[in-house]
C-alpha cells in the first residue's frame, strides 16, 4: 500500500513535469519576469554599484517572490478546466499526498530554475561574490515555501472571478516571513558574512512548518472549491 | 473511563453548539442582548474618554500626545483578538458545519479590519510628534499593516464567491492558514526591526506605564471590546435573515412585522 | 485647567484630536452602516414576501 502511494505520487509528479514541459511558455514567463524586473531596477535607480549592492538582496528576493506569485495561477487552473483535478479527488490515495507531489513539481519548474538563474542576476545587481552562495541557498530553501503556501490561495480561488489578482492579494501578506529571512540572509553575508546561518536556519524551520501544514490545507481548499 | 468522559464532553459540547447555534434561537437571543451591550459600550466610552482625556495627567516626556495611546493600543489589541476570534468561528463553522459560526466569522471581518485601520492611522498620528514623520517602519505598525492586508484578503475572497457555503468554507481555510502564520509574521517583523534599528523607540515601551495611564487604557479597551460585541450581534442578525430567508420562521417574522 | 487649555492638549491638539476624531468616525461608520444594511434587508424581505403572496 505504501509503495502504491509513493508510485501514485511519482506518477502525479512526472505527469506534471511532462504537462508543464508541453506548455513551457508558462514556465518561461515566470523566469523572464524575474530577469526583467531585476533589470529594470538599475535603470530606475542608476548604475552606481554601491547603491545597487545595498538593494540587491531585497530586489532579487522581491522579484523572485513576484515571479512565483505569477506562476501560482497555473498550479491548478488547467487541471481544473480539463477535469483531471476531480480525478485526483476520487483517487484512493490521500489527496494531500498527491497535492504535495503537484506542488513539488511546481517548485521544480519555477523555484528551482529561479534559484539556479539568480547568480547571473546577482552579478548584474553588483552583489559581492561571497554572498552569491547564500543567495542561491536562501532561494533553494525559500522558494519551496512560496510554492507550498501559494498552493492554498491558488486552490481557494479556482473558478472565482478575478482569481489571478485575488491570489496575489491573498498570498503576499503570508509571504512576509520568507521575504524577511531570505533577504536578511543575503544581506548578512554580503556584509559581515557570518550571521546568515541564523537566517537560513529560520528559513529551514519555517519550511518544516509549512511542509507539514500546507499540503493538508491546500487539499482541503481543493475539496471546498470542487464541492 | 477518562477517555469516555472526554468523548461525552465533546459530544455534549457539539450538542450545545448545535442547540444555541440554531440561527432562529440566536436571532432572538441577539436581539435581546443588543440594547444591553450597546448601553455598556456607551457607558464605557464616556468613562474611558473622561479618564483618558481629562483625568489622567500628562506624561512627563510625551506631554499630552501620549493620550493617543488610549485609542491606538485598544484598537491594536482588538485587531489581533478579532482575527483570532474570526479564525475560531470560521474553523468551528468549517469543521462542524455550524452555519451560525460561518456568519459570525463573516461579520467579524469588517470590524476587525476597521480596528486595524484605526490602529494604523492613530499610530501614524502618534508617530508624527514623537518621531517627526508620519510613517516609521516600526515593528508594531508594520505588523498591523500586514494584518490589514490579511483582513482585506479575507473579505475579498468572501466577496468574490457567490455560493455562501463555499464562500464560508474557502475563507475559513484562509483564516486558519492566516492564524497559523500570524505568530511567524509577527516574530519575523519584530526580528527584522531589531536588526535594523537596535536603539529605536517603540511607541508603548517609551512611557513607563503608570496606574493613571493603565486605568483609562483598560476602560477604553473594554469599551472597544463591547463595541465589537454589539456590532457583531447587529451584523449577524441581518446575516441570519438573509441566509434563512426561505425558512418558515423568517417568513412568519417578516409577515408579523408588516 | 480651562476649557481652552483642555482643547490645546499641551500643543498636541492637532494630533490628539485627529486621532480621537478618526477613531470616532470609524466607530460611527461601523454603527450606522449595519443599521442601514439591516433596514435594507428588511425592506427586500418584505417585498419578496408581498410578491410571493400576490402570486398565491
Amino acid at each position: 500500500m505504501k509503495g502504491g502511494l509513493l508510485s501514485a505520487m511519482a506518477a502525479v509528479f512526472t505527469r506534471e513535469l511532462l504537462v508543464f514541459w508541453r506548455r513551457s511558455t508558462e514556465v518561461m514567463t515566470a523566469l523572464v519576469f524575474f530577469v526583467i524586473v531585476t533589470t529594470l531596477f538599475p535603470l530606475a535607480v542608476g548604475p552606481e554599484r554601491h547603491e545597487l549592492m545595498l538593494m540587491a538582496p531585497g530586489v532579487l528576493w522581491v522579484a523572485a517572490l513576484l515571479a512565483t506569485t505569477l506562476s501560482l495561477n497555473h498550479l491548478f487552473a488547467s487541471d481544473y478546466q480539463d477535469g483531471s483535478l476531480e480525478q485526483l479527488l476520487v483517487s484512493p490515495y490521500p489527496l494531500s499526498a498527491l497535492v504535495f507531489a503537484k506542488i513539488a513539481a511546481h517548485w521544480v519548474l519555477t523555484g528551482l530554475p529561479l534559484a539556479l538563474l539568480s547568480p547571473l542576476l546577482a552579478v548584474q545587481m553588483a552583489l559581492p561574490t561571497k554572498a552569491i552562495g547564500t543567495l542561491v541557498g536562501s532561494l533553494l530553501l525559500g522558494t519551496p515555501i512560496l510554492s507550498l503556501i501559494g498552493a492554498v490561495p491558488a486552490a481557494l480561488t479556482l473558478g472565482v472571478r478575478g482569481g489571478g489578482v485575488l491570489v496575489s492579494l491573498l498570498v503576499l501578506p503570508l509571504y512576509t516571513p520568507v521575504l524577511i529571512f531570505g533577504a536578511e540572509a543575503v544581506a548578512a553575508s554580503a556584509g559581515q558574512g557570518f550571521a546568515s546561518v541564523a537566517h537560513l536556519s529560520l528559513l529551514g524551520a519555517f519550511l518544516a512548518v509549512v511542509v507539514s501544514f500546507a499540503p493538508w490545507a491546500s487539499s482541503a481548499a481543493l475539496r471546498v472549491s470542487l464541492d | 473511563m477518562g477517555e469516555f468522559g472526554g468523548f461525552a464532553g465533546v459530544s455534549r459540547l457539539i450538542k450545545f453548539i448545535h442547540k444555541y447555534g440554531a440561527p432562529k434561537r440566536f436571532y432572538r437571543l441577539a436581539g435581546r442582548l443588543v440594547p444591553w451591550f450597546a448601553g455598556v459600550t456607551a457607558l464605557l466610552f464616556v468613562v474611558g474618554l473622561y479618564l483618558g482625556l481629562y483625568w489622567a495627567p500628562p506624561d512627563y516626556q510625551q506631554g499630552d500626545a501620549y493620550r493617543i495611546m488610549f485609542v491606538h493600543v485598544p484598537n491594536a489589541w482588538m485587531s489581533m483578538m478579532a482575527y483570532v476570534i474570526m479564525a475560531s468561528f470560521a474553523a468551528t463553522g468549517y469543521i462542524w458545519n455550524v452555519r451560525l459560526a460561518d456568519m459570525l466569522a463573516k461579520a467579524t471581518a469588517p470590524l476587525g479590519a476597521s480596528f486595524t485601520l484605526t490602529a494604523l492611522v492613530t499610530g501614524s498620528l502618534w508617530g508624527k510628534p514623537m518621531w517627526g514623520t508620519w510613517w516609521v517602519w516600526d515593528a508594531r505598525l508594520t505588523s498591523e499593516l500586514i494584518l490589514f492586508f490579511l483582513y482585506v484578503g479575507y473579505m475579498a475572497l468572501q466577496a468574490s464567491i457567490d455560493d455562501p457555503r463555499r464562500a464560508a468554507h474557502a475563507s475559513a481555510i484562509l483564516a486558519i492558514v492566516g492564524v497559523v502564520n500570524i505568530p511567524i509574521i509577527h516574530y519575523s517583523v519584530y526580528w527584522w526591526h531589531t536588526l535594523h534599528q537596535p536603539a529605536s523607540l517603540t511607541l508603548t515601551s517609551q512611557p513607563k506605564i503608570y496606574i493613571t495611564m493603565l486605568i483609562p487604557l483598560i476602560v477604553m479597551s473594554f469599551a472597544f471590546m463591547f463595541f465589537y460585541f454589539t456590532m457583531l450581534l447587529v451584523r449577524v442578525r441581518s446575516e441570519i435573515l438573509v441566509r434563512e430567508q426561505r425558512t418558515d420562521w423568517v417568513r412568519k417574522l417578516v409577515g408579523s412585522k408588516q | 485647567m480651562t476649557f481652552s487649555q483642555f482643547l490645546a492638549m499641551g500643543g498636541f491638539a492637532f494630533y490628539v484630536w485627529s486621532a480621537y476624531g478618526f477613531a470616532a468616525f470609524v466607530v460611527l461608520v461601523n454603527t450606522v452602516q449595519p443599521i442601514i444594511h439591516s433596514r435594507k434587508v428588511w425592506r427586500t424581505l418584505r417585498r419578496d414576501l408581498d410578491r410571493a403572496e400576490e402570486e398565491e
